[in-house]
């Protein structure tokens, strides 16, 4: 009896040491995103490179696409965009772009200069759109299945370890479903 | 000229109307906003952050107050998109159960510590040696006086 009382301090030690280690390990900057299950916030924006036309997600409905969120101003997204550009030789699944709050010459431009890795790119200059779909910061990609509903969402540069074991094996289960 | 005197008071009036309203509105925003958080910069509020995605956020409220959207419609609008993490002060329920009523069970925890550790230290006072066994100091005592009656000694 007294031996298990000196193991109280013990026990409360492992306890609180386990709940800063976690919190250690999380990044606070990766907020989880409610939309994540839910369907995808519909958009009909313009297309980048022809403003006439429209896209819209209705016109997604049926398969597995990502909606990668971008812009000419945005560092980080240089950093993944050579792994976008990979990804869409590859012919796997459909990236539509994002062109969040940029200018539309200059996001011309930007995929001129570095490959243009979309299907399409859409338009949203006010943010409007991003707001929708809980962006607050560049880039961001989802995950949307063939029904419309989000299925996943990465935070900040896509990763080759995020695309390979993460975002590519979801796709391919979403593509069978 | 007193047409014009007229319009003049009349513009006048109704910029003042106008002024009144716009600031219980700020006031309002104003309120709403530091309710809630930035989320590009996490410690601060809406209110608080020039970060241009607050500043977006903060027109979106201003637009949905002018929808005559109500505080808790805006933040429902917010934390669909967003989640609780936007709000400064998070809700009660299943998952932040722990985070609301967790500090007083560890406050009740000490409680029953404390209450537990001063019963056993006020228990042995009552045994010490020297306030203890009358009979015994008696038989002492009884004792000595024999031994001072003594006419031996």
């Amino acid at each position: 009896m007294k031996s298990l009382r000196l193991l109280v301090p013990l026990a409360l030690f492992v306890v609180i040491a386990v709940f800063l280690y976690l919190g250690l390990a999380r990044d606070p900057r990766e907020i989880p995103s409610p939309l994540v299950g839910k369907p995808a916030p519909a958009f009909t924006l313009a297309q980048l490179k022809a403003p006439d036309q429209k896209l819209s997600t209705a016109d997604m409905k049926g398969q597995v696409w990502l909606l990668n969120v971008w812009a000419s101003w945005c560092v980080s997204c240089r950093v993944e965009h050579p792994l976008l550009v990979q990804l869409a030789q590859a012919n796997v699944v459909p990236v539509i772009g994002l062109n969040y709050k940029d200018k539309v010459p200059e996001g011309i431009a930007w995929l001129a200069q570095y490959g243009d890795p979309y299907k399409i790119s859409v338009v949203d200059a006010d943010g409007r759109v991003g707001i929708d779909w809980g962006v607050y910061g560049v880039p961001e990609t989802f995950v949307v299945d063939k029904a419309g509903v989000i299925r996943h969402k990465h935070i900040g540069p896509v990763t080759p370890e995020a695309l390979q074991n993460t975002i590519l094996p979801l796709v391919r289960e979403l593509q069978k479903a | 000229m007193r047409a014009t005197a007229l319009l003049l008071v009349a513009m006048f009036s109704v910029g003042a109307i106008a002024a009144t309203s716009d600031a219980a509105l700020d006031a309002r925003l104003k309120k709403l906003d530091e309710e809630l958080r930035c989320l590009v910069c996490q410690n601060q509020s809406l209110a608080d952050s020039n970060a241009p995605l607050a500043q977006d956020l903060r027109r979106e409220v201003r637009s949905l107050a002018d929808a005559g959207k109500s505080d808790a419609q805006i933040k429902e609008f917010l934390v669909a998109r967003y989640g609780d993490f936007v709000l400064y002060k998070p809700p009660v329920k299943g998952s932040t159960w722990l985070l609301w009523f967790g500090p007083f069970l560890l406050l009740a925890g000490g409680a029953v510590v404390w209450w537990s550790v001063s019963r056993r230290r006020a228990r042995p006072s009552r045994e010490t040696p020297g306030a203890v066994d009358g009979t015994a100091v008696n038989a002492g005592v009884e004792r000595a006086r024999e031994l001072l009656n003594d006419p031996r000694t």
